[in-house]
């Protein structure tokens, strides 16, 4: 078991990793699958996985929502001939920094004790949610000098 | 062994794939061949600046000063949407890293089952549910991903591209998600940039003949003989391309899926992208957010961190999943050699220059962990090789 990030950096190696997919049902918007993989079923509860995928689907359908904030900004970036754009920050960049705090919230009191680590979407084009897989390296039997998994490094 | 140190910043742009210019230290994204590009600014440019120097001294005394001062905001608002269309990334979509493309491989392989030895797989499609329609995903196998709904890959920048429309040669880049609508607005304002100067050309040389006769106002003004002609001629075309996208905006339809049928109603097929409504669709295009680039041009790579040497020793237990039933099919980057091509090519893609490092064991990199850097996984590769090596 890691009890935090730093913890999981040092004392921990890849084991594999996951893929979550888009979810083009309805059409290009971004939106992912909550499919539970059966690579987690043992890492973490299901509820809590499909919170947080569940969570960043609205954070996007927020981002890319066709409204009329959403107008309002195009006609304005317009009128200036968008160079409005090189001192104001979009409604999509705000959200997705929100979603940058988010996923890195979820990671230090979700994920990383259950030695997972998710990737921002924005990293991997937009395409998928990586989460990488950590196993403990004492737990692999193998390793002399390294850290114990209670979490006093030598250093 | 001491750590690997290079001083050398390199940004994310320098190390993408894909046949691309960029400038101003990853600021500007453009097609390689600009030829055409330079020549669309020039005829802009000089068409203008003969409008100016004949036409609006004459026309602002005697007409209205109002007249040069539109054409200058005209002018402006044309060039802004010209080199904002073609500095901006038109939506392209990177790469899959190694872990990625072989996740997918083994997803491919298990849908297809066991295909038996010398009979070709099946080509490599996925069918998704759109507003129920069902669309094929293709596999692209420069990209190694799926390509998602709209996207397409562009041989002249060697991309796939979201929502792709065209390959633009007058503006020197893909026309996609991100930048259609600054193209548009610029075939727009173009459009009426033209009509303006002929216009108003041919006023002046009106009115002008009237006070000196025709030849003579011909001699004083050889500038707008040549404005003239070059709007005539661009005319046509500007406003004709204006008008199909017109078209194609209000049905919501890339040029490139009328150019391939896709939605032209056989086999029932309709576009499930529409909203069946111009209103609706053209908000949708020309109003929707402004989606932000997902290729990081300006980020660093990890080649200018230190690696302490304790982390980088230990063998990678991510299983090499690469023995297939079916082989991978060869593209034009990597080798026949199924099990490391996946490893080579990102290695390849990364090292575009320079020698490849040695063709040890390839190791799927971990010891540097994924919240560091997006791009860890290729140049953490090379930073272990290189280390072996001292």
């Amino acid at each position: 078991r890691f009890h935090n990030l730093q913890e999981l950096r040092h004392s921990a190696s890849l084991a594999n990793k996951v893929f979550l997919q888009r979810d083009y049902s309805d059409g290009t918007t971004c939106r992912f699958q909550t499919k539970f993989p059966s690579e987690l079923e043992s890492r973490i509860e299901r509820p809590l996985f499909e919170d947080t995928v569940k969570r960043l689907n609205i954070y996007y359908a927020e981002a890319e929502k066709m409204g009329g904030q959403s107008y309002l900004e195009g006609c304005l970036a317009c009128a200036t001939a968008y160079l409005i754009f090189l001192c104001m920050e979009t409604r999509y960049e705000k959200v997705l920094k929100k979603i940058g705090r988010y996923i890195q919230e979820q990671n230090e009191k979700i994920y990383a004790p259950r030695g997972l680590l998710i990737t921002d979407p924005i990293e991997r084009g937009m395409r998928v949610i990586e989460i990488s897989i950590y196993e403990d390296r004492g737990s692999s039997g193998s390793c002399s000098g390294s850290s114990s998994t209670s979490g006093s490094s030598a250093r | 062994m001491s750590a690997v140190m290079i001083a050398r910043k390199v940004r994310k742009w320098e190390k993408l794939p894909g046949k691309n210019s960029f400038c101003c230290d990853g600021r500007v994204m453009m097609a390689r061949q600009k030829g055409v590009f330079y020549l669309t600014v020039f005829l802009i440019v000089g068409t203008c600046s003969l409008f100016f120097a004949f036409e609006c001294p004459y026309l602002a005394t005697h007409l209205s000063p109002a007249i040069p001062v539109f054409a200058i905001v005209l002018f402006l608002f044309v060039m802004a949407m010209l080199l904002r269309t073609s500095f901006s990334d038109p939506g392209v979509l990177p790469r899959a890293l190694p872990e990625e493309a072989t996740f997918i491989e083994m997803e491919i392989e298990a849908a297809n089952g066991n295909v038996p030895a010398g009979q070709r797989p099946p080509p490599r499609i996925r069918n998704v549910q759109i507003n129920g329609q069902i669309v094929k995903l293709k596999y692209c196998h420069t990209c190694k991903i799926f390509r998602p709904p709209r996207a397409s890959h562009c041989s002249i920048c060697d991309n796939c591209v979201d929502r792709f429309d065209h390959h633009c040669p007058w503006v020197g880049n893909c026309v996609g998600k991100r930048n259609y609508r600054y193209f548009y607005l610029f075939t727009l304002s173009l459009s009426l940039l033209t009509i303006y100067i002929f216009t108003f050309a041919i006023v002046h040389v009106v009115m002008r003949s009237v006070d000196s006769g025709f030849v003579k106002t011909l001699q004083d003004t050889p500038g707008t003989v040549l404005e003239v002609l070059v709007c005539f001629f661009t005319l046509w075309s500007v406003v004709g391309l204006t008008g199909f996208h017109s078209y194609l905006i209000s049905l919501n339809q890339t040029t490139n899926e009328d150019i391939k049928g896709s939605w032209s109603g056989k086999n029932r097929l309709q576009n499930p992208y529409s909203h069946k409504n111009i209103v609706k669709n053209c908000c949708e295009v020309l109003c929707g957010p402004a989606y932000p680039s997902v290729l990081d041009r300006r980020g660093l790579t990890q080649d200018d961190l230190p690696v302490p040497a304790s982390t980088a020793a230990q063998s990678n237990p991510v299983p090499q999943t690469t023995k297939t039933t079916a082989p991978l099919i060869p593209n034009e980057h990597t080798p026949d050699d199924a099990k490391s091509s996946i490893a080579d090519s990102a290695i390849s893609h990364a090292e575009k220059g320079s020698p490849s490092p040695k063709k040890e064991k390839p190791s799927t990199p971990a010891k540097v962990p994924p919240l560091a850097s997006p791009e860890t996984d290729v140049e953490a590769s090379i930073i272990i090789a290189k280390e072996k090596a001292l």
